[in-house]
C-alpha cells in the first residue's frame, strides 16, 4: 500500500529541512531561551534567598529595636525614680533645716527672753531697793516712834509691791 | 496560558466547523446537475491524505482552484527537469514526456513514458503539497521561535508575554516533566535542543494538519515519510549516545538465564530487534494517529455526500450530524495532536535515556 511506503522526494526535503531547522533552532532560539529561562530562575532563587535573608536581618532589626526600647524604658523609671528620690532627699533635707533653723530661732528666743526676765529681775530688785530706802525714808519722815506701827507699815508696803 | 489558547482554538473550531460546512453545502448544490459522477468517499479521502503534485484549495462548479507546485525531477536517460505541476494538468496530462500514473505501481507519481510504452519512476524531487507544507510550517516555527528567543536575549528577567507565555510553559514542561527524568540531571541539557524541535516540529505540524485550508490542511505529520525521518533522528542520536552498557548488554543481557542465550542467541535477536522496533513503533504510531484522525473527520462529512446521491434532503439533514461530528472529531484532533507530539517526545527522551544508562546492578540481578 502507497501510504505506508515513504515517499523518496519526501523524505529527501525532510531530511534536508528537518536538519537545518534542529541546527538552526538550537543555535539561535533553544539556546538563548534555555539559557534566559535557567538565568531567570537563578535569579528568582536567589530574590527569593535574599529576601530570606533581608527578612532574617528585619527580624534581628526589630528584636534589637525591642532591646533598645526595653532598656529606654528602664533608664526612664531608673531617672524618673532617681529624680523621686532626689526630690524626697531635698525635701527631707530642707524640712530638716528648717527645724533646725527653727529650734535654733527657738533656743535663741528663750535664751533673749531669759536674759530679759534676768534683767527685768535686776531691775525690779533695784526698784525694790530704791522703794525700800524711799519707804524707809517716809516711815523715818513720819515718826519713829512706834516700833510696831513701824512694822506693821513696813509689812504693809511689802505687801503692796508687786514683784509684777 | 488556557487565556491565551483558548480563543485561539475557538478561532480554529470556528474555521473548520465553516470551511467544512461551507464546502459540504457546495459541493451538495453541485450533487444535483452531476448525478453522472459517481461520489467516491475513497478517492475524496486519499486525496487529501496522499502528498500531490497541485495544492487542491477549492472547487467552483467543475473549476478547481489549486496553486501548482514546481516539479523536480531527474530521469537517468533525459537529465534534470524542472516545470510547475499545473503543466501536467492540460491536455492530454503529457508534458516532455512525464506524466501522473493514474494506476499501478506508481499511482499519483509522475513517470516517465518511454519509447516502448513502459513507465519508469524519475527520482522525483517535486515541492510537492506536503514539502510546501513542510517549508511553510519551518518558516512559521522559525518565526515563532526566533522572534521569542529575541525577547528572551533582550531581558531574561521580564515577565513572558504574548507568544513568549504560550511557549514558556510548554518548553518548562519538556525541559522538567520530559527530558530531565527521563535523562537524568546531568545529561538532559545535551539532549533538551532536540527533543524541544521534535515536539513542536510535530505539535506545530498536526495543528496545522488541521486546519482546513491553504495554509494548512497537507496530511504532513500524517505521511510516513515525515514521521520516519523523525524516528531515524531519535534512531541516529540513541545509537550515537548509546553506552558501553547499552552496547553489552544487546549482546549479553544480564539476569537472563543462559539457555535463553548460548545455544541458540534467542535473546540477543530480541534485543537487537528492539533497537530496530523502537524508531519503527514511533515512525508508525504518528504516522497512523494523524492519518486515522484526518480519514475519521473525512469519513464524516463524506457521508453528506453518500446521502446526497440518495436525496438532496437527507443530505442536509445528515449534514447537521455530519458537521456535529466533524466538529467533535476535530476537538478530539486538537488533543490528539498534543499527546501525540508529547508521546513522540517522551519516547525518544526514554530510548535515549536507557543508551545513556549505565547499569550497576548485576550483582543484585543475578
Amino acid at each position: 500500500m502507497g501510504l505506508l511506503l515513504p515517499d523518496f522526494g519526501l523524505f529527501f526535503w525532510m531530511l534536508l529541512s528537518f536538519s537545518i531547522l534542529l541546527l538552526i533552532l538550537k543555535r539561535f532560539a533553544w539556546g538563548p531561551i534555555l539559557k534566559a529561562l535557567a538565568d531567570r530562575e537563578n535569579s528568582i532563587d536567589e530574590a527569593l534567598k535574599s529576601a530570606e535573608i533581608a527578612k532574617g536581618e528585619m527580624a534581628r532589626l526589630q528584636a534589637g529595636n525591642e532591646k533598645i526600647l526595653k532598656e529606654a524604658i528602664l533608664e526612664r523609671e531608673k531617672i524618673i525614680k532617681e529624680a523621686r528620690d532626689l526630690k524626697d532627699s531635698i525635701i527631707r533635707d530642707a524640712r530638716h533645716e528648717a527645724s533646725l533653723e527653727a529650734n535654733k530661732v527657738i533656743e535663741n528666743a528663750r535664751a533673749a527672753i531669759e536674759h530679759e526676765r534676768i534683767a527685768a529681775i535686776g531691775d525690779i530688785k533695784n526698784l525694790i531697793t530704791s522703794f525700800s530706802i524711799e519707804i524707809a525714808g517716809k516711815i523715818l519722815q513720819e515718826k519713829l516712834s512706834d516700833e510696831d506701827l513701824h512694822k506693821d507699815l513696813i509689812q504693809n508696803y511689802i505687801d503692796q509691791i508687786n514683784l509684777n | 496560558m488556557a487565556r491565551v489558547l483558548k480563543p485561539l482554538f475557538l478561532f480554529l473550531f470556528g474555521l473548520m466547523a465553516f470551511s467544512f460546512t461551507l464546502k459540504a453545502s457546495d459541493e451538495n448544490a453541485g450533487a444535483d446537475t452531476i448525478t453522472a459522477k459517481k461520489f467516491n468517499t475513497g478517492d475524496l479521502i486519499f486525496d487529501h491524505i496522499k502528498d500531490s503534485y497541485e495544492w487542491h484549495i477549492a472547487e467552483l462548479g467543475h473549476t478547481a482552484i489549486s496553486i501548482p507546485l514546481p516539479v523536480i525531477l531527474y530521469s537517468q536517460q533525459t537529465g534534470i527537469h524542472v516545470f510547475m505541476s499545473g503543466k501536467l494538468h492540460k491536455g492530454t496530462g503529457m508534458y516532455n514526456g512525464f506524466k501522473i500514473a493514474k494506476e499501478g505501481k506508481y499511482e499519483r507519481k509522475i513517470v516517465e513514458v518511454m519509447a516502448d510504452g513502459s513507465e519508469v519512476k524519475p527520482w522525483d524531487f517535486s515541492i510537492t503539497k506536503n514539502v510546501t507544507s513542510l517549508f511553510i510550517s519551518i518558516a512559521i516555527i522559525l518565526l515563532i521561535f526566533l522572534t521569542v528567543a529575541k525577547r528572551y536575549k533582550e531581558n531574561f528577567a521580564r515577565a513572558p508575554k504574548g507568544l513568549q507565555s504560550v511557549i514558556e510553559p510548554i518548553v518548562i514542561f519538556i525541559r522538567d516533566d520530559i527530558a530531565r527524568p527521563s535523562l537524568g540531571n546531568e545529561n538532559y541539557k545535551k539532549y533538551l535542543p532536540y527533543l524541544l524541535t521534535i515536539f513542536f516540529f510535530i505539535f506545530i505540524n498536526n495543528l496545522m494538519g488541521l486546519v482546513p485550508f491553504f495554509p494548512g490542511g497537507a496530511n504532513l505529520s500524517g505521511n510516513i515519510s515525515v514521521t520516519v525521518v523523525l524516528a531515524l533522528f531519535t534512531f541516529i542520536i540513541t545509537s550515537l549516545s548509546g553506552s558501553r552498557d547499552y552496547w553489552v548488554h544487546l549482546v549479553n543481557a544480564p539476569g537472563i538465564p543462559w539457555w535463553l542465550k548460548l545455544p541458540f542467541p534467542l535473546m540477543p535477536i530480541v534485543e537487537i530487534l528492539g533497537v530496530f522496533t523502537k524508531p519503527f513503533v514511533l515512525t508508525i504510531r504518528l504516522f497512523a494517529n494523524i492519518t486515522a484522525g484526518h480519514i475519521v473527520a473525512l469519513a464524516f462529512y463524506s457521508l453528506i455526500f453518500i446521502f446526497a446521491e440518495k436525496s438532496p434532503v437527507a443530505a442536509y439533514g445528515i449534514s447537521v450530524i455530519s458537521v456535529a461530528f466533524t466538529v467533535f472529531m476535530s476537538i478530539l484532533e486538537l488533543l490528539i495532536a498534543f499527546i501525540q507530539a508529547y508521546v513522540f517526545t517522551l519516547l525518544s527522551a526514554i530510548y535515549i535515556g536507557m543508551a545513556l544508562e549505565n547499569h550497576h546492578v548485576k550483582a543484585e540481578t543475578l
